[in-house]
């Protein structure tokens, strides 16, 4: 941790003179300033490194593929012939796998807010929120596993001509996984809603179910709203679950029982396999990276918006 | 009392309504516990039958009984090290300067929004970052370096505003009353905040250590697929680690395979269940000697 | 309803927050139609007892309460007694204004609706308004936001809200604390015309304010366990003009408190 530096000389020698030991001091604190300046660049740079990045190896990308065949085209076909370089069947995969998630994931998430936040006793969720926090904590290659060797099964039983790589599975997995995500942003915005608020709900004879959907839930809206765009681009982000039970077959479809392709899990397939340096195929993944990093970070930006919203109110 | 009847008549229609909504209520938070609880029976079903000394010694083969995970399990024991030796260091400086050090200007602001961003940005996109800057801009290679690059620029922000929150928890009173005895910035960092914020930074850092462990996506961004049959002795070596083995085994068809990965998934739960428990032993600790 | 009837009886209360005791042996008989205002040093236990009268300590953690609350003769902490109906019939106005985010109409409306009267609510939000003397102010803007108007409109938007359940009773925990002199003149005018149809029942620090508004007073002190108990209560006047207990005495003429 930090150095237990002081200075021995000065410090061990009470004979030094005073003026010294402040010159000293102040050049040790101008040092310690540089330095820690130095670290909070790091995330700066970071940030600089990514979008260069991106945006160098994107161009590459662009200078044989026209845009509009990228954004309007609607076969993804790299690594084919003939080749073919539409995004939407890869941001259509990902939309679906993602609202499939959002869709399992709100109510419940919701509602366990509601639940840890109004209702349960401070035993109860002593218990209940670390265990919400383990089920955060779970590797996403452990979900993957998951949905493809437990999941599928026990769907194919419901879905008889199901494949087994399918959207389906992918996204009712990944909704357990941002269960928590959900649920612990919400209940800190209901959290917020000041006491006083409920006290008068319930002094004018509402139930609790009624302070907590009509006065909590209204007044912690934008927490709420916050959640769930947060929740949705951790969701267009996750990258193993669908590569692993989503499959790798990028597909314009709306049938959630069809094996699809998502963004993420495309750059993990090129990244995996030998694609030489300089193609226009190995260029894709940072085109496709591009796109991903745009879309997640105007949901983080407009998320974090809605949270600093209810954080100013109250 | 006025409108007595509707009232009564409305008061047990809502009280019905009230119970079975708060029994769904309950219902739904009890599923994020089910979920867990299934998922590690499935695990232990699978693969527990497959986890014996053999497995925990032996490197990866094409022959399921005979394959093991020591490569992967040295190769993350290697890439953590080095990310922790990198990540603790620079996150906790960074934090110390934002929340000790910087005006409030807008800097400050832009640096903080920023750390919020990279937060959120979905891990692969660091893998792709340490494939160029690090892999090929840097020449390291598929290095036990440059994953451990990658993954300390992936646990930074999680690092910095977990240590931001201790910090922030520390009273202004005691920095006040350190700086009235003439202490220097520093001195009333290194001598008031840190120790008391430390064990709020060392339980924020394990927990973004365990979550990197875990992570595969950018690792397999930066290591590929490999089949390593040697364990890395220095950083710039080849690696592999759990998280791709595990996804390696799990991509194969067979059955055995299937086995073989979930007992990985057994070993990474019980890496990461001790970490978090040495986390938690930590804080006590030191929330104990400090209170003496 | 006939004055000098008794509305609500208190009969040897005892009020627990864990092992902490906050009340002992409260026993006292407050009038219809009248204002009772609960005096006393702060801690003394004031706004635990008012929130004993509309069972508002049940919403604390380990809150008990011993002893009996008969509201027109019937307990309301017996077994079959269910809280959102006595808060139905028993209103409250809170320390600090606090109405819902949502517009002066919404607010208004709030305990009509959650209690089923959706018959028109208007005239009902538009009465309530005009007893809580804030119609004028607020017609033109029934559907803004309550968050606007200034502190003293919002509590008695609060007091509206309240009215619109037409309680038999109003609690008010000094209702007044949080307004400056001008606003806080306007409830106690308004306290003063609601006394007409209404039990109501105010916390208080403010001795002025009892001797102003009140016709029944209760004094309430802190014993040394810091649990409260009730030293006198009676007619305002005579509490303050002659007060029968020494402690009573001492705090109305500023030795303590």
């Amino acid at each position: 941790m930090t150095s237990r530096y002081q200075s021995p000389s000065v410090a061990s020698d009470g004979q030094a003179l005073p003026s010294l030991r402040r010159r000293q001091n102040r050049l040790r604190e101008a040092a310690i300033h540089r330095l820690l300046v130095a670290c909070a660049l790091v995330s700066i740079f970071t940030t600089v490194g990514i979008v260069v990045m991106l945006v160098v190896q994107a161009a590459g990308f662009f200078k044989e593929v026209s845009i509009l065949e990228f954004f309007t085209g609607t076969r993804w076909t790299p690594l084919f012939d003939p080749q073919h370089f539409g995004v939407l069947p890869l941001l259509g995969g990902t939309f679906l796998t993602a609202a499939i998630a959002i869709l399992v994931a709100l109510p419940i998430g919701l509602a366990s807010a509601i639940y840890l936040s109004e209702y349960a006793k401070d035993r109860v969720r002593r218990v209940l929120k670390p265990l919400l926090e383990i089920l955060a904590g779970v590797p996403t290659v452990v979900y993957g596993y998951f949905a493809l060797t437990f999941v599928t099964p026990l769907l194919q039983n419901i879905f008889p001509n199901m494949i087994v790589f399918n959207a389906l599975s992918a996204g009712l997995v990944m909704g357990m996984m941002i269960i928590p995500m959900v649920s612990s942003l919400s209940e800190d915005a209901m959290v917020a809603v000041p006491r006083s608020l409920r006290n008068a709900a319930y002094g004018l004879g509402a139930t609790r179910f009624e302070v907590a959907t009509r006065v909590v839930m209204p007044a912690a809206v934008s927490g709420i709203v916050a959640a769930c765009i947060l929740a949705l681009s951790r969701a267009v982000g996750e990258t193993m679950i669908v590569a692993i039970a989503a499959g790798s077959t990028p597909k314009l479809t709306l049938n959630p029982l069809e094996s699809i392709q998502t963004m993420t899990a495309y750059i993990v397939q090129i990244s995996l396999g030998e694609t030489p340096h300089g193609t226009v195929e190995y260029y894709t993944i940072f085109a496709v990276g591009l796109l991903l990093f745009i879309m997640t970070l105007l949901m983080n930006l407009i998320g974090q918006w809605f949270v600093r919203r209810y954080r100013q109110r109250y | 009392m006025r409108n007595g009847l509707t009232f009564y008549r409305h008061l047990k229609k809502r009280k019905l309504k009230g119970n079975i909504l708060s029994l769904i209520f309950l219902g739904s938070t009890m599923v994020g516990t089910l979920v867990l609880i299934v998922l590690i029976v499935d695990v232990l079903r699978d693969g527990v039958g497959w986890l014996d000394w053999q497995f925990l010694t032996s490197f990866p083969s094409r022959k399921p009984e005979e394959a093991g995970l020591l490569s992967a399990l040295f190769g993350t024991l290697w890439v953590m090290t080095l990310t922790a030796l990198f990540s603790f260091p620079i996150g906790i400086g960074t934090a110390i300067y934002l929340e000790e050090y910087a005006p409030d200007n807008r800097l400050k602001r832009f640096i903080q929004t920023n750390i919020n961003n990279l937060a959120g940005v979905p891990s692969i996109v660091y893998g792709l970052l340490g494939l160029s800057l690090f892999v090929q801009a840097l020449a390291m290679g598929r290095s036990v370096l440059a994953g451990a690059l990658t993954l300390t620029l992936m646990s930074l922000p999680v690092i910095i505003i977990a240590a931001q929150e201790a910090i922030r928890s520390v009273p202004e009173a005691h920095r006040l009353g350190a700086f009235a005895l003439g202490a220097s910035r520093w001195q009333v960092v290194r001598n008031i905040v840190l120790p008391s914020a430390l064990p709020g930074i060392l339980t924020g850092t394990i927990l973004a250590m365990s979550r990197a462990i875990g992570e595969a996506a950018p690792m397999i961004a930066i290591s590929a697929l490999v089949y390593l049959t040697f364990i890395p002795s220095n950083p710039l070596d080849r690696f592999t680690v759990l998280p791709i083995q595990i996804f390696n085994w799990v991509s194969r068809p067979q059955e055995d395979f299937q086995h073989l990965a979930a007992a990985g998934i057994i070993v990474l739960l019980v890496v990461l269940l001790s970490m978090n428990a040495a986390a938690i032993f930590l804080r006590n600790r030191y929330q104990k000697r400090t209170e003496e | 309803m006939e004055s000098n009837t008794t509305c609500l009886e208190v009969k040897q209360l005892e009020l627990w927050y864990g092992n902490f005791q906050a009340l002992r042996d409260i026993s006292m008989a407050v009038p219809h139609n009248r204002i009772t205002a609960i005096i006393g040093p702060s801690g003394c236990g004031k706004s635990s007892l008012l929130r004993c009268f509309n069972r508002m300590n049940d919403l604390i953690p380990g809150a008990r309460v011993k002893g009996e609350v008969l509201f027109d003769g019937r307990n309301i902490y017996a077994a079959d007694v269910d809280p959102t109906e006595v808060r139905y019939r028993i209103g409250m106005v809170f320390q600090k204004p606090n109405p819902f985010p949502k517009s002066v109409f919404e607010n208004v409306a709030f305990g009509p609706r959650v209690n089923g009267i959706t018959d028109n609510l208007a005239e009902v939000v538009e009465h309530a308004l005009h007893r809580a003397a804030l119609w004028d102010e607020v017609k033109d803007r029934l559907h803004k936001s309550a968050m606007e108007l200034s502190g003293g409109q919002q509590q008695r938007l609060c007091i509206a809200r309240a009215l619109a359940l037409e309680p038999e009773v109003i609690l008010m925990d000094e209702p007044c604390s949080a307004l400056d002199p001008v606003a806080t003149l306007k409830i106690e005018d308004l306290m003063r015309n609601l006394a007409e149809e209404y039990t109501i029942i105010i916390v208080t620090h403010n001795m002025q304010q009892a001797a102003r508004v009140s016709d029944m007073a209760a004094f309430m002190m802190m014993e040394e366990d810091r649990a409260g108990v009730l030293v006198e209560h009676g007619p305002t006047s005579q509490l303050f003009t002659n007060p029968k207990d020494k402690r009573t005495e001492d705090y109305i003429t500023g030795r303590f408190g």
